[in-house]
């Protein structure tokens, strides 16, 4: 069977096909569609990761705090709470039951929703990796903190986790590239990212195995940047010597 | 859309809705983890087998899967297998079929972490007893390899299960769809996807709480 990859030149209204395949004016080909699914993805995957990086930092440093036996008990509640909810169900709760318990989100785009639940999902994913990476460290080296007299938060900023944070790229690259991943899920709230496009230009075309195709390959090349410049940053924050020893974990 | 109504939490309404989906949901789990460990561990073989032509399709595939969305995987499933057998086999049975290929990718990944942990001094004391290759797995690296790699095996089945509800992409009626649709029915929708969550928590909670015990017991054993 003879593939036709001009259906990306198709203009999606009319099913003209546009010499040079972008439209012009109002005009939108498949490429154009399919591009601009793929800038959602990225824009949802990217902001997700922002908002997971930042509370699964924060989650996961809380929960190694001596002394402070409730913000130990908020940061553990937490990961429990966002990790042991599938992902689709948590989209459906941002997207349809949170609106409901507080009217003044009904005004929010749908984006930012989906954002908040695929970044508080994998929070949880990045604080059990920053705990674990905070607890592997030798206890002489918080111990070391306080002996020159450092209060808690200065034994953190100054020795704990400049130490622990390259131990958890090798973890986080992963959660980086599953974010990725799981940003498809947002297909089921019609956010217009590749999933979607998939779904919905596979139906128009009647040729969804070239649409699948290209929207697999848009997947796999965005994962596979991000491990690249994840990469790259751990091996410009690496500690001459300091080699992180990898582990086995779960997930998708 | 007001305030919810608490009164919508009556098993023996939403019961019947929710009931198949749940069953569906837990066997889809236990036949995925199943197929996918027996496939998993295949695979896991097949690239520690140090014969290119058997590691370098296994690489391929593995690799391949783990770079493709679990949604991605079963649209294309679902879009190929009636193709490939010339008829279609319905949205549950695809998911199956799914679930299995797709589990094993990362089965194989857990199975072969745990057989790397074995130190190979093992395996040279079971080639120097005389065993074959195939009798030094089975009586001595793979018992050794699987304890080691219980917790993540299960944490990663418990993952598996709450990746059931992706079937919702190619519409089967798993668990989440249960709820959805006793949510449509009595026009209660909010409190139906707010029931869901609090069900999925319980049962994932209660199944990390059990791994988090077992993972205690394998650690004294070691």
């Amino acid at each position: 069977m003879a593939w036709d990859w001009q259906l990306f030149c198709k203009e999606t209204a009319t099913g003209e096909i546009i010499a040079g395949c972008f439209g012009k004016g109002g005009d939108q080909t498949y490429l154009n569609w399919i591009l601009s699914a793929w800038g959602w993805t990225l824009t949802v995957a990217l902001a997700a990761l922002v908002v997971a990086l930042l509370m699964g930092l924060i989650m996961g440093t809380l929960r190694t705090l001596p002394n402070s036996p409730w913000l130990v008990r908020l940061g553990t509640a937490w990961t429990e709470l966002f990790r042991n909810i599938p992902l689709l169900v948590q989209i459906f709760l941002w997207y349809f039951v949170v609106p409901a318990i507080f009217p003044a989100l009904n005004d929010v785009p749908s984006v930012i929703l989906v954002i908040l639940a695929l970044g508080f999902f994998t929070s949880a994913r990045v604080s059990e990796q920053v705990r674990s990476g905070i607890q592997a460290l030798p206890r002489g080296q918080r111990y070391a903190g306080m002996a020159v007299g450092f209060t808690t938060p200065q034994t953190y900023r100054y020795v704990l986790l400049p130490m622990a944070l390259r131990i958890v790229i090798p973890p986080l690259t992963s959660e980086s590239m599953n974010i990725i991943k799981n940003s498809s899920v947002a297909f089921a709230v019609s956010i217009a990212e590749l999933t979607m496009f998939a779904r919905q230009a596979g139906e128009e075309t009647s040729a969804p195995v070239q649409m699948y195709l290209a929207v697999t390959v848009l997947y796999a090349i965005s994962a596979f940047t991000v491990n690249r410049i994840m990469r790259v940053i751990e091996q410009k924050t690496q500690v001459p010597g300091f080699v992180a020893a990898g582990g086995m974990g779960a997930g998708h | 859309m007001g305030n919810l109504d608490l009164t919508f939490f009556d098993w023996s309404v939403i019961g019947p809705f929710v009931w198949k989906g749940l069953i569906f949901s837990l066997w889809l789990t236990v036949v995925a983890t199943i197929g996918g460990v027996i496939l998993g561990t295949a695979l896991a073989l097949m690239r520690l087998s140090g014969k290119k032509w058997l590691e370098v399709p296994a690489a391929a595939y593995v690799n391949t899967m783990r770079s493709i969305p679990l949604v991605m995987v079963l649209l294309w499933f679902f879009l190929l297998i009636p193709f490939a057998i010339g008829r279609p086999i319905g949205a549950e049975m695809s998911a199956v079929v799914t679930f299995i290929a797709f589990e094993a990718a990362y089965f194989s990944e857990i199975v072969r972490a745990g057989i790397q942990s074995i130190p190979r001094g093992q395996i040279f004391a079971g080639q120097a007893l005389g065993m074959t290759y195939g009798q030094n797995m089975k009586l001595v690296i793979l018992p050794q390899a699987f304890r080691n790699m219980l917790p993540v095996f299960l944490t990663q089945t418990i993952i598996l299960f709450q990746d059931t509800s992706l079937v919702y992409a190619i519409g089967a009626y798993d668990m989440l769809k249960g709820f959805e649709t006793a949510g449509k029915n009595l026009g209660r929708p909010v409190e139906a996807y707010l029931l869901a969550a609090v069900v999925y928590f319980f049962m994932c909670y209660a199944l990390s709480w059990i791994v988090k015990r077992i993972q205690q017991k394998v650690q004294i054993i070691r």
